[in-house]
């Protein structure tokens, strides 16, 4: 029996048509387009100028604060201009405008790491590594990586999680890391425990993905202390708190950290990005994206520089398919459909999803028939009817009280009601203003 | 047969006493006394229920009147002077004097020259749309058009154009409660001072980027030229790097801006139709009036005072 989370969730479509699809490289973009509020937090500051010769690797804004992260320049270039740039958010946000030198050689090198495995350096080096080389999490949510590994005294952490759950319907980009760097990255987990003084790590991986299970496996033979293990196939199983649940049935507190149950995880396109910085002092310009769509006619995995637009990436595949309707910044399920195709690849980016007309419209939303699916499957145990109506209503303090801000967001309530109705839309909503009136009260 | 009549009638007359009595002594026992001013007050104010004032209600902001010492920061928006002087009188308190509002939109880009870029299939309130997104055109200052504003007006004093997809004050029946400009995520309704023919000049755009991007989403977008800050007599122009705003209070409403933007995006509302004749020969026209009047009314006066002496 395969373990996995309780309460709730739901077994969408998987369409994980690029799982069989090395990671390719994208030529490198002429113009990069790098926002500054990349990651959850304080937005970094700018501290270059219009004008400036810039080279790859660069730090060009630094961190604003303790949750904020450094941004580095992923080409060799200038700066043409800092401009207001529409992003994935949907609104012209802050960016850095770099235009590549196309005579710089370093650009076009291709950046290779060969493995290496000794681990020379201590504890805080690591973690000033990590936090120099502007590391965030991978996985989507972009929570700078520095914050989680900062370890109060009270904290006592005994195991690290590494997600290569990738539940997300369509996205293969952590499943193809996974079998092409797996040795990469069991070193990028033995780098962690090194610092953090952990000795057991769990790496949770879905059943589908057989493969990367074995692949894995093989690459822990010579460490006892990493275990890998498979998960059953359900979503939203690379939540945070879900996996936790899965793997060590250990649960969360309400508005508490996995730190608070000993337990720190990590996405494995995180453990990689950590492995580069701390062996090569690489920082994160680069990520996997999977580009991908029922009728594109190359749907891959890519290495992506951050802030190419994600045009470049949409050529890459053979261009837009006809009836496109809708290009999505992440998984179906919690990714983001984008204004343009302007708009830039960031750190949070796992994949760009091109759906059609016919898969993207929403019907119409009819009234509630009191079925409880939404109930039955939200893997947090809330009412989502419930919290969509007093949402609709604005009543506010009743929605704060009936735990809305521990929804995780996945999308699971509005996938299966029959009604059609606009949950995660109106609890979102409710969210937003609940923080909003917390933030005010405190 | 007549003793269980009896016997009914005497028990309910007695339990009617009892219940009497009960009722009669927790009323004295458990009296609150409530001060009959608010009652007054409340009687006074225009029930609308509206929440303009700040208080949840009428009631509510009655009693507020009354228990606070000082008012003055007090108004109520639909009873508008009339009513807080009247109140005043009742409370012996001061209150403030403010002069009517009225609300305006400060966006005119309708779907004719306003280009929609995207699609969106969320649910339609502005609330919610805003959260996801810049909007469905390439301006992330305007109206979203899904009719939030429309929905508080509580007055019946607001409707969506269907033409252009924006929302419509009907002046009369706004009350200046602030509701609409509450319920905007955009920030696009603004109160501005209401005058006897409703006349007002303001400009209906908030976009506050460069020129060419803004011109390119919206045909009547404030591109920043500041033609009208020049050319405004009183300095009632406000200019950001890429937006001009007309002070109300310093406007004397002399449409001069109106005619040199180049985008139409400064909005005039109930002007009479200009005449065609330049502003000098106006200017001219108009001494020359007054200065016949004036030999008028001296002429009169002269044969007044003549008739007086004869």
């Amino acid at each position: 029996m395969l373990k996995t989370f309780p309460k709730g969730g739901i077994h969408p479509e998987e369409n994980k048509i690029t799982s069989s699809k090395a990671i390719k490289r994208i030529p490198v973009p002429k113009i990069v387009y790098v926002p500054i509020a990349q990651h959850i937090g304080i937005p970094s500051e700018i501290i270059v100028e219009k004008k400036d010769k810039v080279e790859i690797g660069q730090v060009i804004a630094k961190s604003g604060g303790f949750v904020s992260s450094n941004i580095h320049t992923p080409v060799a270039g200038t700066v043409t201009k800092l401009d207001m740039i529409v992003d994935s958010s949907g609104y012209k946000k802050q960016c850095i405008v770099i235009r590549t030198d196309q005579k710089n050689e370093s650009n076009f090198e291709v950046p290779d790491f060969p493995l290496k495995k000794e681990i020379t350096m201590d504890q805080k080096d690591i973690l000033q590594h990590i936090t120099d080389s502007g590391i965030v999490g991978l996985g989507g949510a972009t929570f700078p990586s520095h914050v989680k590994l900062d370890l109060k005294n009270d904290n006592k952490v005994d195991c690290l999680i590494i997600n290569g759950v990738e539940c997300e319907p369509y996205l293969t980009a952590d499943h193809r890391l996974m079998l092409e760097k797996a040795e990469e990255i069991i070193v990028g987990i033995q780098i962690l425990m090194h610092a953090l003084h952990i000795n057991k790590a769990v790496i949770g991986i879905e059943n589908n993905k057989k493969d990367a299970i074995a692949v894995l496996k093989e690459a822990t033979r010579d460490d006892k202390r990493i275990k890998v293990a498979a998960l059953k196939v359900k979503y939203p199983q690379g939540s945070e708190k879900q996996l936790i649940k899965a793997i060590l049935k250990r649960e969360v507190p309400k508005g508490g950290l996995p730190m608070d149950v000993g337990v720190i995880v990590h996405n494995v396109g995180t453990i990689y990005a950590i492995y580069q910085a701390v062996q090569y002092d690489q920082p994160l310009i680069e990520r996997v994206v999977t580009v991908t769509g029922k009728n594109l006619e190359n749907a891959s995995n890519f290495w992506v520089k951050i802030g190419t637009p994600i045009k470049d990436l949409v050529a890459e595949v053979g261009g837009l398919p006809e009836g496109t309707r809708k290009i999505v910044n992440g998984g179906p399920m919690m990714g983001k459909a984008i204004k343009n195709t302007d708009v830039p690849v960031t750190k949070g980016t796992s994949g760009i999803l091109v759906i059609s007309e016919e898969e993207a419209s929403r019907q119409e939303s009819k009234n509630c028939i009191r079925c409880g699916q939404c109930v039955f499957v939200c893997p947090m145990g809330l009412e989502p009817h419930l919290l969509m109506n007093l949402s609709e209503k604005g009543l506010y303090e009743r929605l704060s009280d009936e735990d809305v801000m521990t929804c995780i967001e996945c999308g699971s309530c509005s996938y299966v009601c029959p009604s059609h109705r606009p949950l995660l839309d109106y609890i979102r909503f409710g969210k937003s203003i609940v923080k909003k009136l917390n933030t005010a009260k405190n | 047969m007549s003793d269980s009549v009896l016997n009914s009638v005497f028990l309910l007359v007695s339990l009617g006493v009892i219940a009497a009595i009960i009722l009669y002594v927790v009323s004295k026992k458990f009296y609150v006394y409530e001060n009959p001013l608010i009652g007054d007050v409340n009687d006074i104010l225009p029930a609308a229920n509206c929440g303009g004032c700040g208080s949840p209600g009428c009631k509510a902001f009655a009693e507020k009147l009354v228990d606070t010492d000082d008012i003055s920061e007090l108004f109520c928006p639909v009873g508008g002077n009339d009513v807080m002087k009247q109140v005043s009188e009742i409370l012996g308190k001061e209150v403030a004097e403010k002069d009517p509002t009225v609300a305006v939109v400060l966006c005119q880009g309708g779907c004719d020259v306003r280009p929609k870029t995207t699609i969106y299939q969320g649910p339609r309130t502005c609330a919610i749309s805003a959260m996801v997104y810049g909007g469905e055109t390439d301006c992330q200052y305007g109206c979203l058009g899904d009719g939030d504003c429309v929905a508080v007006c509580d007055f019946g004093a607001m409707h969506m154009d269907e033409n252009t997809g924006l929302p419509v004050i009907d002046t009369d029946k706004c009350t200046s409660c602030e509701a609409c400009v509450k319920a905007c995520p955009r920030d696009i309704i603004e109160m501005r001072p209401r005058n006897k023919r409703d006349l007002k000049i303001f400009v209906g755009c908030l976009n506050e980027d460069k020129a060419g991007i803004a011109k390119k989403a919206c045909d009547v977008a404030c591109i920043g030229c500041s033609k009208c800050e020049d050319i405004c007599p009183k300095d009632a122009v406000i200019m950001t790097d890429t937006l001009a705003y007309i002070d109300p209070v310093a406007c004397t409403l002399c449409r001069k801006c109106v005619e040199v933007c180049p985008t139409h995006s400064i909005i005039e509302t109930n002007f009479p139709p200009k005449k065609v004749k330049k502003p000098k020969d106006v200017k001219t026209k108009a001494k020359k009036d007054k200065a016949e009047k004036v030999t008028a009314d001296t002429a009169q006066v002269k044969s007044e005072k003549t008739q007086a002496n004869a």
